[in-house]
Order: C-alpha cells, then structure tokens, then sequence
C-alpha cells in the first residue's frame, strides 16, 4: 500500500477529488471577503453540475458544458445577492434556502427535461487523464490569480473594502452593492466551474452528487481566515484524505490485522478541523468587518 | 442575526407576501410541468385534508420531527447562535434510542421503556449541542463551522456503528427495539404518524412558557438581541449560550422518538436525513414563534405529503423544490414587510 501512495494513479485521484473543493473554496472567498456569507455554495456546485451535464449533452461538447456549468454558477450567485442586497433578506437564510432549492430543483429538472428520477443521460466528459482535463489546469491558475487578484489589483482592494469598510468605499463614489455584485458573480461562476467537475468528470449528473461539499470548502474558508490561497490548500488536505480513504478500501490495507473503517476515515479531516478550532482560539482570525451586514 | 419586528400585524404580512409568491412561483412550475396548477393544487389540498387519510396523517408524522428541529433552531438563534447542526443532533438521537431500544430485555415494561428511551435521545442530541455551545464559547469557534464538522462526522460514525454492530445480514436496518419501548400509531389509515406528537406539542407549550414566563427566557433573548447589553445587566452571555444549545440539541434529538419509536421501531440507514435542515425552514417561516412553528411545520408537512399525494401529475420533487422557495420568499419578504410598515405608519 506504501508504494500505491507514490503512483501517478493516487496522484490524479487526489487532484481529481481536489478540484471541486478548490473551485468552492476560491469562489466562496471572493464572496465572502466582500462581505456576503455564502452558505449557498452547494446550490452553486449542484447547479453548477446539473447545469454542465445538460449543455454538455445537448450540445456533444464537454466544452460547452463547463460554460453552462460556470453560467448556473453565477445565475446563482446572482439569485443569492439579489434576495440579500436588493430585498435585504438574512444572507444566512438565503444561503439555506438556495441550498434546499438546487437539490429539490436539480431533482425537478431532471424528471421535466429527461423523465429521469436520479441520473442524467451520459454526457461528453473531460476523461479521467488529468493532462486533457482543462479544469485541472483551470483549478491551478485560479488558486494562484485569486489570491493575486484580491491582494494586488484594483478590483481586490475594492471588493476587500466593500468587506471591512463599506462606508469607506462609499466615501470614494464606489457602490459597495455593485463591488459585492460583481465579487458575487465571478466567485459563483468559480464554484459552477467546481460543479462542472463533478459531473464531467464522470460524464453525467446524478442526484445530490454535491453531497456537502460547498458546506466543507465554505467551512475550510473560515478555518483558512478567509485567505483564498491557504483556503484552496486545506481544500486540498480533503482531497488527500478522501484519496486515502479510497485506496485503503481497494488495497484492503490493515493497522495492527485490523481492518481500517470506510466510514470512519473520511473523517479525519473534519475531527481535525475541531481539534484545530479548540487548540487555537478562533477568536484570533476575524471575517471580514462586515461580513454579513449590508 | 434575524431581524424579527415584533409587531405582529408586520409579522402576518410578511408571511402573507412570501406565501402568496410561493403559491405564484409553484404554479409557475407546475405550468413548466406541463399541468394546470389550479387543479393540481386543489388536488392537493382535496386528497390530503379531505379524502386521504394516509396522506393526512403523514402530514403529522413529517410536522412532528419538524416541529422538534424548529424548535432547537429558534431557542439557539433566541441566544444568537445559528444551528445549522440539526442533522447530526437528530442522527444522534436516533442512532442511541435505536441502540438502547434494541438492547432492552424483551419483556420491558413501557413505563420504563419509554421514558427512558426519550431520555437517551434527547441526552445525545444534547451531547452534540453541548460540544457546539463549549466550542464556541470558550474556544470563539463558530458554530456553523464545528455543527457542519458534527454532521459529517455523526452520519460517518452512525453508519460505522450500523455496519460494525447493528446491521442484520446484508441489510441496512438494525435489530428492533423492545415493544415496550414503541410509541402507539395514531391510525390515520395505517400512516407513521405516532403519539410523540405529543412530546411534540409539549415541547411547544414549554418553550413558549419558557420563553415569555421566566427570567431564564428573558435572559436568553436578551442575549440573542445584544449580547453586549446583557453582560452589562449582569447575565453570563456564555452560559446562556451553552444553555440554549444543549437545550437544542435535546429538542432536536427528540425527533428520534417520532422515527425510531414511533415508526421504524429500529435504526436505519437514513431514518431522519434532511429534517434537521428542514428545521431551519420551519422556524423561520414560523417567525422563531413556537406556535408559528407548528403552524410553518403543518405546512412543509403538507408540502412534503401533498407533493407525493399527486405525484401522478406533477413530479414529487415539484414540492421539495417549493420548501426552498418558501423559506427564500419569507426570508426576502420580511424586509420588504418592514419597509411598508415604515412607510404607512
């Protein structure tokens, strides 16, 4: 089992479980460094697969779908601010909503569109080769333009300031609303590109493939002190265990003759994750000021 | 967090505006679905309230749990938490009442069965509770990170205890509780529907007197409002805060009793996935007011069962989609509500 850890094979599987989270976890900072709580990132992930495996299957491209992926995205994204900066409805509730929503509405659309209960029909995939998947590459550059964008360019500085200093953006003529809109939009089209992996990767949508995702890369994002790029790391971590996990199960490998639980170690980032949270004080790395407020 | 008016004629509004968008935007799908949404909701309506009883009575099984996890929603968010850990509450109590159920000798009596197996699961959801309100108060972690942790992690090792000890050959259901240990059918044309509905309307009844009755409640909105200004007046903002989660995961863990004892007599695979989510549904529609929470419950219950109730027209999942478009609509309607009040008073 040591030696399977040094495959190429356990290497693509770790990226290929990474990529989802990483997408989340990038487009989720933006938006919740320019001050919206986004709790909707599983809606962005399930709409964000559905959406790529229906465009990918009507149009015989999985090119197309990754766009239709990165659209429902944003659509989202687009959905979440309005009800929250427009109606000012509780950025939480709304996140919860959304949430409810993509799994009843995927579900929806999956019996309108194609008479099925729990599967879409096969669409054209990426392929399980890492080098031909353009959202590995994809899940690279944007961990390292993200953390850069925020830092160094107008738009960060703009969207960092409608986070922790509304008033003061309003001050230069800068519409905070319009900052967080547009923060909103590209960190949505980031976490539909996640979900685009998911069901290109395997080359069809089925029910509920989210399955708590956007809650893991969202709590990665607060344990990170909302820094994408740390974010993106601990996202990363996920994936290793995960990918761990599946090759324990496969090589059957024991501790001491004793089998090692499928369902135990996934786990062990999460156990983790407390045990960080009670060691260091979570007190110490705040949100961002106005994270939440309007 | 919720910026709830008190002001009740605002309060019936904003309910009023989100229900009629819900009701605009579910005919909306129906139309999509290729129906007429007059004769589909009055279908509905006919077959659940009037000429089902089946579908009735799951209209109060679904209510009950909900009614429970709403519950545990409002008393954290009255101390200013947001309990987003309903679901490993819930699994929680379900995986310990089944475990102990199980382990009771076959002649138990219910007088001791019962109450005990209550007991079980309420302690264990508010074992969870616990750890979340520990976590946040000593430890500043957020509650919203340490619950969606917990709810991984309670349904990995509830279905690890399922398969290492529970699971019987090649199932994904375990050995069944004690019969002294199951709670009574309320009929209803053979529905799941069960006597914990009265723990249900119990709790509700409580929760209201606590809440408006005592000095505790008292406390532990004050805490929810500011929590700055009830230090200053003398109150342990901590303590209360650990209080009203351990009391909410009890509440959520008491959802078990309706699953395990009062329908599936045995842990399974999934029993009571969703209604700690759901929950959140619940209180919020029903306004963080425990008797709006029955009220909001019957309603995503008649969703929940309606929905199934005409699945030969419309796709069920038409109505599961419909309990998210609800929340968003009361969530979005609330504002709106304030803002008219302003404006005509």
């Amino acid at each position: 089992m040591i030696a399977a850890l040094f495959t190429t094979a356990f290497l693509a599987q770790i990226v290929r479980i990474a990529v989802p989270y990483v997408f989340a976890a990038l487009g989720g900072s933006l938006t919740e460094r320019s001050g919206v709580i986004d709790l909707a990132l599983e809606a962005k992930l399930l709409f964000g697969a559905f959406a790529a495996a229906a465009f990918s299957h009507a149009s015989g491209s999985a090119a197309v779908g990754l766009i239709g992926g990165m659209a429902a995205g944003a659509l989202t994204a687009a959905a979440q601010l309005g009800c929250a900066l427009w109606l000012e409805a509780d950025q939480v509730i709304v996140g919860v909503a959304l949430n409810l929503l993509a799994l009843g509405g995927t579900r929806f659309l999956l019996q309108v569109i194609y008479h099925e209960g729990a599967n879409s029909p096969p669409a054209p995939a990426f392929g399980d080769a890492i080098a031909s998947n353009p959202l590995v590459l994809g899940a690279v550059v944007a961990a390292i333009l993200v953390p850069l964008a925020v830092k160094h360019t107008r738009w960060g500085l703009r969207l960092r300031a409608a986070g922790d200093r509304p008033d003061a953006l309003v001050a230069v003529g800068v519409s905070p609303r319009r900052t967080r809109m547009y923060a909103a939009l590209v960190g949505g089209a980031l976490a539909g590109a996640g979900g685009a992996q998911l069901s290109l990767a395997v080359g069809g949508f089925s029910a509920d493939m989210s399955s708590g995702r956007g809650y893991i890369a969202l709590a990665m994002i607060i344990l990170s002190g909302w820094r994408p790029a740390i974010a993106a790391l601990a996202c990363v971590g996920v994936a290793i265990a995960e990918a761990l996990n599946i090759l324990i199960q496969i090589t059957h490998a024991t501790i001491a003759g004793h089998r090692i639980p499928s369902e135990l170690a996934p786990l062990l980032p999460y156990a983790l994750t407390i045990i960080v949270l009670a060691i260091y004080n979570g007190r110490s790395r705040q949100p961002p000021a106005s994270l939440g407020k309007l | 967090m919720i910026a709830s008016s008190r002001d009740p004629n605002r309060e019936a509004l904003a309910v009023a505006i989100a229900l009629l968008a819900s009701l605009a935007i579910g005919s909306a799908l129906m139309l999509v679905a290729g129906k007429a949404p007059g004769h589909v909701w009055w279908l509905m309506v006919q077959r659940t309230l009037f000429t089902d009883a089946y579908s009735l009575g799951q209209v109060f099984y679904k209510a009950t749990a909900l009614v429970l996890t709403g519950l545990s929603v409002s008393i954290a968010l009255d101390a200013g938490l947001f309990n987003i850990g309903g679901e490993g509450m819930v699994i929680a109590g379900v995986v310990a009442c089944a475990v102990t159920g199980a382990a009771l000798p076959q002649g138990t009596p219910s007088i001791i069965a019962i109450p005990l197996c209550i007991v079980v699961s309420a302690v264990a959801g508010a074992a969870i509770g616990a750890l979340i309100g520990v976590m946040r108060v000593w430890r500043g972690a957020h509650e919203v990170i340490t619950s969606i942790m917990l709810n991984a992690i309670v349904a990995g090792v509830a279905l690890w205890i399922g398969n290492e000890l529970l699971f019987q050959n090649g199932t994904t259901t375990g050995p069944p509780i004690a019969p002294g240990a199951e709670l009574p059918q309320l009929g209803f044309g053979g529905s799941s529907a069960n006597l914990s509905v009265v723990l249900a309307l119990a709790a509700v009844v409580a929760l209201w007197w606590l809440r408006s009755r005592t000095t505790w409640g008292q406390a532990l909105l004050a805490v929810g409002r500011d929590p700055a200004a009830a230090r200053a007046t003398g109150i342990s903002v901590g303590r209360v805060q650990i209080y009203a989660m351990i009391a909410a995961g009890a509440l959520a863990g008491l959802a078990a009793t309706n699953f395990v004892m009062g329908h599936k007599h045995a842990f399974e695979e999934g029993l009571g996935r969703g209604v700690g989510f759901l929950g959140i549904s619940a209180a919020l529609l029903g306004r963080m007011n425990p008797f709006g929470i029955v009220a909001a419950s019957l309603l995503l219950g008649f969703l929940s069962s309606g929905g199934l109730a005409v699945a030969q027209e419309v796709p069920k999942e038409l109505t599961e989609m419909l309990q998210g478009v609800v929340v968003l609509a009361v969530a979005s309607a609330g504002p709106i509500a304030r803002r008219y009040g302003k404006a005509s008073s």
